[in-house]
C-alpha cells in the first residue's frame, strides 16, 4: 500500500495532467452537432496518433545492436505514422464534403 | 535549455489537439481545426526527432530506420486515405485506429524488454502501466480490425454460442493475469499470454455487434486507443502522448454515448444488443 502511495507520490504532476485532460475532453466536445460525430471521431483517432512519438522516442533509446527491438520499433513507426497521417487526411476528406452543403443554400 | 525546447514543443502541440478537436467540433471551423491537430502533431514529431537526444552517430541505423518507417508510413497513408470511396470512410478510420493500437501494444512490448533487467521490489507502477498499454493497445488493434472486416464485408456478423458469458470469463483471465503478473512474478510466458488474451478479446467484443452499431463500436475503440497512447505517456513522462491520448480517450467515450443517443440508444444496448437479434442489422 505504502508502494502504491509512493508511486502515486512520485508522479503527481502526470496524475494532475490526466485528470484535468480527461475533464477538459468531456468540456470541449460536449456541444458537437450529429453531422460532426463521424469526422469528429475520426479528427480524434488522428490525435491519438500521437503515440507515434513513443515509438520514435522507443527507437532514439534503443541500443543499435539490439535487432529486436530495432524491429518491433520500426513496425511500431510506420503503424504509428500510417495512424497520424491517415488519420488527418481522411478527416480532411470527410470535411471538404461537408464544406460544399453551405454553398447551394 | 535544449530540453525546454522540447517541452515547450510539446506544449504547443497539446494546446492544437485541444483547440482542434474544440474547433472539430462546429461545423464552419472543422476543417480549420483539423489542419491545427495536424499541425500540432507535425511539431511534436519534428520535436522529439530532433531535440529528444543529442545526435548519435553510433545510432545512424537508428535515424535510418525511424526516417524510413516514417516514410513508409506516410506513402501508404496517404494513398490508401485518399483512393478511400467516400462511402467507406467509416472502416478506414477503424483500421487506422487499429495501426495505432498496435503501435501502442509495440511500444509496451518494447519496454518489457528493457524492463526485465530491472528488479523493483514491491508495488511496480512502471509495470502495471505497460501492462495496460499492452491490454488495451492489442484490445484495440484485434476489435478495429474486425469493425474494418465487418464493414468492408469480408467478416459476417457471428456469435458464439455464450459469446457473452465466453467476453466474461476472459476479462476475468485478464485482470488475474495482470494483478499475477504484479504481485508475483513477471516473466515473458505470462507477458506474451496476456497479448495473445488481450487479441482474443478485442476479436470476441466486436464479433456479434451488428453492421449497423458499428461506427459506435469504433469510437468506443478510438477511445481505448486514446487510453493507451496515454498510458504510453504516462510511461515516458511524455506530456504531448499523455494530453493527446486522454484527450481522445474521454472525448472518445462521450462522443460514443452521444452516438448511442442519436440512435436512441443506451450504449449497454448496443453492445449486448446483438443477443436481442440485431445482429442482421
Amino acid at each position: 500500500m505504502e508502494e502504491i502511495l509512493k508511486y502515486i507520490g512520485d508522479n503527481m504532476e502526470m496524475i494532475y495532467f490526466l485528470v484535468l485532460a480527461i475533464l477538459l475532453g468531456v468540456e470541449v466536445i460536449s456541444n458537437v452537432p450529429a453531422i460532426l460525430h463521424t469526422p469528429l471521431m475520426s479528427g480524434a483517432n488522428a490525435i491519438h496518433g500521437v503515440v507515434v512519438v513513443g515509438a520514435i522516442i522507443v527507437m532514439l533509446q534503443a541500443s543499435p545492436d539490439n535487432y529486436l527491438a530495432l524491429t518491433v520499433g520500426f513496425l511500431a513507426v510506420i503503424v504509428g505514422t500510417l495512424n497520424v497521417i491517415g488519420g488527418f487526411v481522411v478527416t480532411d476528406r470527410m470535411l471538404e464534403m461537408f464544406k460544399k452543403k453551405p454553398k447551394k443554400s | 535549455m535544449s530540453l525546454n525546447l522540447l517541452e515547450i514543443s510539446y506544449l504547443i502541440a497539446s494546446l492544437t489537439f485541444i483547440i482542434g478537436l474544440k474547433m472539430l467540433s462546429h461545423p464552419d471551423s472543422a476543417r480549420k481545426g483539423n489542419l491545427i491537430a495536424a499541425a500540432g502533431m507535425l511539431i511534436a514529431i519534428v520535436a522529439t526527432l530532433t531535440i529528444f537526444q543529442e545526435f548519435d552517430s553510433g545510432k545512424m541505423l537508428n535515424y535510418g530506420l525511424i526516417f524510413g518507417g516514417l516514410v513508409i508510413g506516410t506513402i501508404i497513408g496517404t494513398v490508401m486515405a485518399k483512393k478511400v470511396q467516400m462511402t467507406a470512410m467509416p472502416q478506414m478510420v477503424s483500421f487506422f485506429n487499429g495501426m495505432g493500437g498496435a503501435c501502442a501494444a509495440l511500444i509496451a512490448i518494447i519496454e518489457y524488454q528493457h524492463h526485465q533487467h530491472t528488479t523493483v521490489t514491491g508495488f511496480d507502477g512502471e509495470l502495471l502501466v505497460m501492462l495496460l498499454g499492452l491490454l488495451i493497445g492489442s484490445v484495440s488493434f484485434s476489435g478495429s480490425m474486425i469493425a474494418y472486416g465487418k464493414l468492408e464485408g469480408k467478416i459476417k456478423d457471428k456469435a458464439l454460442p455464450m459469446n457473452q458469458a465466453i467476453n466474461m470469463i476472459l476479462l476475468g483471465a485478464i485482470v488475474v493475469l495482470i494483478l499475477y503478473q504484479l504481485f508475483a512474478e513477471s516473466t515473458p510466458l505470462e507477458f506474451y499470454i496476456l497479448l495473445g488474451l488481450a487479441l482474443v478479446y478485442g476479436v470476441l467484443f466486436v464479433m456479434p455487434i451488428g453492421g449497423a452499431d458499428m461506427p459506435v463500436v469504433i469510437s468506443l475503440l478510438n477511445s481505448f486507443t486514446g487510453m493507451a497512447a496515454a498510458f504510453g505517456g504516462f510511461l515516458y513522462g511524455n506530456k504531448a502522448m499523455l494530453t493527446g491520448g486522454i484527450l481522445v480517450g474521454s472525448a472518445g467515450t462521450i462522443l460514443t454515448i452521444l452516438m448511442c443517443n442519436a440512435m436512441n440508444r443506451s450504449l449497454t444496448n448496443v453492445l449486448l444488443g446483438a443477443f436481442g437479434g440485431t445482429a442482421g442489422g
